[in-house]
């Protein structure tokens, strides 16, 4: 069993399992496939979900190849009783992951807030699409941002990463269950459905290129253990696996280390929730994930995220070669919200951009980190629609004295 | 340098799947593409479109900006797309699926030939023989491996042989064009 650092590497006779039922080392893969070959290059052996375009080809994929790994799949009746599997199954000691979109997602709030509270591993792919509501099905958005966030009651954090290629589907779904596992806390990869759909050349990591963060494991007799009992300064307990002479008691009530519930005193709640938000919030630092181009010497930029930044990276190249000095900053982790980037970024330049498929969500966040020098504006593309080039780049030449421009919605 | 092509008709045409065929024959030729798709809610004859990005260095922009070739298989796909297309763009349509063709350069009979091969369904790779002849973006062996892969395993024969259909009447307006002097016919 690993020590405290939890970072092992997978064996190789099962990576090299794994890639015999992945097949070819490059293909040309969905990305909603490629989340499923990264989730099972990251040890996941438990799969439970509910079918819902633009989400499905995971379940599909891991439907097809789980068993032959020796994992579980099981297709649940709604949403609401597939994050409760997960939960289950991690408890168990599975690497568990569900895959859904917004609909679903919503369905999902209460039980990701249950996950955050027994502070329980798990994996959520959200490939949004538009809402609210059932809205447009076979359509694009971005539009679950802020409810990746705050979507459950409470005072908890998440972390969320948001991949913009199929590769990083892969990559940041591989990635998420060690996070997962490090942080003892859900990990929603947040795509969406241009790039779950999207068909993009797929390289399989090499065994060396894959870290495994194996759950990390009580050291102390059963009789010591205290299930939410934080031992060093990564805040984070260890978690005993159900079945082994370790008891835990598992609810969604405030608990004492013990884990059984007292909801009426304050010090302990205070306590509990304090150490379950710092536990991400004091490592925002290694859990910042950002792509710079450009920035040197910008002196506008534009802030993107998952697809739309293929598009604004397209936009800022096409500037700079008409002598623009135009950056381009990409958030790939998305919560904790990187913002010591946002800040720097901020100082330096007069103009930023927020091009989202959605009216408006992480500009708020942007706009509350920079000083009141640097002009924010939001860009909305809504409908599907995934933002042209020129739309970018129109809106990081707009003069900041100049009005918004025409059918800029302004948040 | 970048190649854009995109395919469009309706649902069960095997439109998304022509695309997936050629990005994937690009990359089996050392190549990048994406591609990406537009379909409604119905699986059968609503409106579905593919779009493949095909170029030797990184794709950032996933979608088409203007198609350098555009293939329609279906009057309203024609109708929808053909104000996208721009002077350099190749407009290809079915010559029987798309009556009112002003506007194209090619109208290919590529449901005709499919059902002279026994089943209408696989017109989409007699297009795709087509287009892998007229542009010269992928090598007509990466596409008949892809293609072998793509298909369900019974039907790879019969798909194969209408690659092959598609790519002799391709070659042919190729040899034409050339014996003109040039490509703008």
């Amino acid at each position: 069993m690993p020590g405290p650092a939890g970072v092992v590497q997978m064996d190789k006779a099962s990576y090299e399992q794994i890639c015999r039922i992945l097949g070819e080392k490059r293909s040309f893969l969905q990305g909603d496939v490629a989340c499923a070959y990264g989730a099972l290059l990251a040890g996941c052996d438990f799969f439970a979900g509910y079918p819902i375009t633009p989400a499905t080809e995971t379940a599909e994929t891991l439907a097809r190849l789980m068993p032959r790994l020796g994992g579980a799949f099981v297709q649940m009746e709604d949403e609401i009783a597939s994050i409760a599997a997960v939960i289950g199954a991690s408890w168990a000691g599975s690497r568990s992951l569900t895959a859904t979109s917004g609909p679903g997602f919503s369905l999902m709030q209460e039980n990701i807030g249950y996950a955050c509270m027994s502070e329980t591993p798990c994996v959520i792919v959200n490939v949004q699409r538009s809402g609210p509501s059932t809205g447009q099905p076979t359509e694009p958005a971005q539009g679950d941002m802020m409810q990746t966030r705050w979507g459950s009651h409470g005072d908890y954090e998440i972390i969320a990463l948001a991949p913009n290629s199929v590769q990083e589907c892969l990559d940041m779904t591989l990635l998420a269950f060690n996070l997962a596992e490090e942080y003892r806390n859900p990990v929603v990869v947040l795509t969406d459905g241009e790039v779950g759909h999207m068909r993009e050349k797929v390289i399989l990591p090499e065994y060396d290129e894959i870290a495994f963060t194996a759950r990390r494991q009580p050291t102390v007799a059963p009789a010591d253990y205290l299930p939410f009992q934080s031992v060093d300064e990564s805040l984070v307990p260890p978690m005993a696996t159900f079945g082994t002479a370790y008891r835990t008691y598992v609810t969604g009530l405030t608990h004492k280390e013990s884990g059984l519930p007292t909801t009426d005193d304050a010090v302990a709640h205070t306590r509990l929730i304090t150490r379950l938000v710092e536990k991400i919030t004091r490592h925002r630092v290694e859990l910042t994930r950002v792509e710079e181009q450009f920035l040197d010497d910008a002196e506008v930029a534009v802030i993107v995220y998952g697809i739309t930044s293929r598009v604004a990276l397209n936009a800022v190249r096409t500037l700079r070669q008409q002598g623009v000095k135009a950056g381009y900053l990409r958030l790939i982790g998305i919560w904790p919200f990187p913002e010591e980037k946002v800040r720097q970024l901020g100082e330096r330049v007069s103009r930023i951009i927020v091009p989202e498929m959605n009216l408006g969500q992480l500009v708020h966040r942007i706009r509350e980190l920079v000083p009141d020098s640097c002009q924010v504006s939001a860009l909305p593309s809504i409908g599907g629609r995934v933002h042209l080039p020129a739309e970018i780049s129109s809106a990081l030449m707009t003069d900041r004295k100049s009005p918004e421009p025409e059918g800029q919605h302004h948040v | 340098m970048r190649t854009e092509i995109q395919i469009a008709g309706f649902g069960g045409q095997g439109i998304v799947l022509a695309g997936v065929i050629l990005g994937e024959a690009a990359i089996l030729d050392g190549q990048n593409a994406v591609q990406t798709q537009s379909y409604g809610p119905e699986s059968r004859g609503g409106a579905a479109r593919s779009d493949i990005i095909i170029s030797r260095t990184e794709i950032d922009y996933p979608k088409v900006l203007q198609a350098d070739l555009l293939v329609a298989l279906s009057q309203p796909a024609f109708d929808k797309y053909l104000s996208g297309a721009g002077e350099g763009t190749l407009v290809i349509v079915d010559r029987e699926l798309v009556p009112s063709q002003k506007g194209a350069h090619l109208a290919i009979s590529f449901s005709l030939m499919a059902e002279n091969l026994g089943r209408r369904v696989v017109a989409n790779s007699v297009m795709l023989g087509f287009i892998t002849a007229v542009s010269g973006i992928v090598s007509s062996s990466a596409m008949e491996q892809s293609l072998s892969r793509n298909v369900p395993p019974k039907t790879v024969e019969l798909n194969l042989r209408a690659f092959a259909e598609g790519w002799s009447a391709g070659k042919e307006h190729v040899d034409a064009w050339t014996c003109r002097g040039g490509a703008n016919g």
